[in-house]
């Protein structure tokens, strides 16, 4: 029983079931918190903690799903291409917007951070938290950064960017329908972008053009910052 | 197929590179970006491309459960320094959004025959 439920093919016939099942639920709540994510990373864990399987034996089952992030990565390759054409007659807004809005997101969580006496290990972990998680965690590992912390901080900043982040930009006086698209794909990755598309079509637009050149800019710039930041 | 086997072939080529400049940037993001310039170039066809990248990125959430369940190792490290992270965490993303908004906003105004 016990090789049974720690094969390889259980473990992710289970991790694959409990994202489609969390997928169900979320559909039906339509709450933010109840994301199939998260679902499915706490179900894990409590599996995890109530069989004894150790988290070494989950990594090595689930290294599929590792390759498959890693080639995810690289097809966002094709989502900035699809995405590109958008930037005809905007180029000065999306280049300015997207440069700004990089520096930003990497130095102020860093600064944060740093101010609150967090050490340079959790720093490298949280300082590409504004892009999507397959390129958060490409650029963290490298640096020396937890990617467990990686992950689950993206993520939780995603979160916490669908729920406020219209919120916010109303407040910081930001009509334009562009340019809080934008905003929330840049902020928010993933998770802005689809709360962008339920807004409008503009929005969704800019807002998967922000995620994807928000990746490749934190991507290329990240390493070389962080010579800078200590 | 081919979309899978060019997909695989520039994260190769990005790892090649990533060996040779002393691994700054991680193979499978300068992968990302020789698929772009492929894509760009026409060396590649976007058609092809598109059934394996649709799959990929549509189920790029599942893929990162792993990373997440990592938590069970590593929450002491997120709970030692949790004020830090979620003050950092909110801050920085107040910042974001109030940044490039405004930043994209102002400039997107300066535009000729634009939405204003």
């Amino acid at each position: 029983m016990n090789s049974f439920i720690s094969s390889d093919l259980f473990l992710l016939t289970l991790t694959t079931g409990l994202f489609c099942l969390g997928g169900i639920i979320y559909r039906r709540t339509r709450l933010a918190l109840l994301h199939p994510v998260l679902l499915t990373f706490v179900a894990m864990i409590v599996f995890l903690q109530t069989t004894g399987i150790p988290y070494s034996r989950y990594q090595e089952a689930t290294r599929m799903l590792d390759f498959a992030l890693g080639m995810s990565v690289v097809a966002l390759g094709y989502l900035l291409y699809e995405q590109v054409e958008r930037l005809r007659g905007s180029l000065v807004p999306v280049g300015v917007a997207t440069l700004v809005g990089c520096v930003t997101g990497v130095l102020s969580v860093v600064y944060t951070a740093k101010a609150f006496g967090a050490e340079r290990m959790i720093l490298n972990s949280i300082a590409p938290k504004s892009v999507t998680v397959p390129i958060a965690v490409s650029v963290s590992g490298p640096l020396g950064g937890n990617v467990s912390v990686t992950s689950v901080v993206v993520f939780c900043v995603g979160i916490f960017g669908s729920i406020f982040g219209e919120w916010i930009l109303r407040r910081c006086g930001v009509r334009d329908p562009e340019a809080r698209g934008f905003a929330l794909g840049a902020a928010a990755h993933g998770i802005g972008t689809a709360r962008a598309i339920e807004i409008g079509a503009v929005e969704g637009a800019l807002s998967g053009l922000a995620m994807a050149l928000m990746g490749l800019a934190t991507a290329l710039l990240t390493p070389w910052m962080e010579k800078f930041l200590y | 197929m081919r979309g899978v086997f060019y997909i695989l072939l520039c994260w190769l080529a990005g790892n090649a590179l990533s060996l040779a400049t002393g691994n700054h940037i991680s193979g499978n993001i300068i992968g990302m970006v020789l698929l772009f310039a492929a894509l760009c170039l026409r060396w590649v066809d976007a058609e092809q491309v598109r059934p394996a990248a649709k799959f990929l990125l549509g189920s790029m959430a599942l893929f990162f459960v792993p990373y997440g369940v990592g938590l069970i190792e590593s929450y002491h490290v997120i709970l030692d320094n949790l004020w830090a992270i979620v003050v950092a965490g909110i801050v920085s993303t107040v910042a974001v959004l109030y940044i490039t908004g405004r930043t994209y906003q102002i400039l997107n105004r300066k535009n000729p025959g634009k939405n204003e």
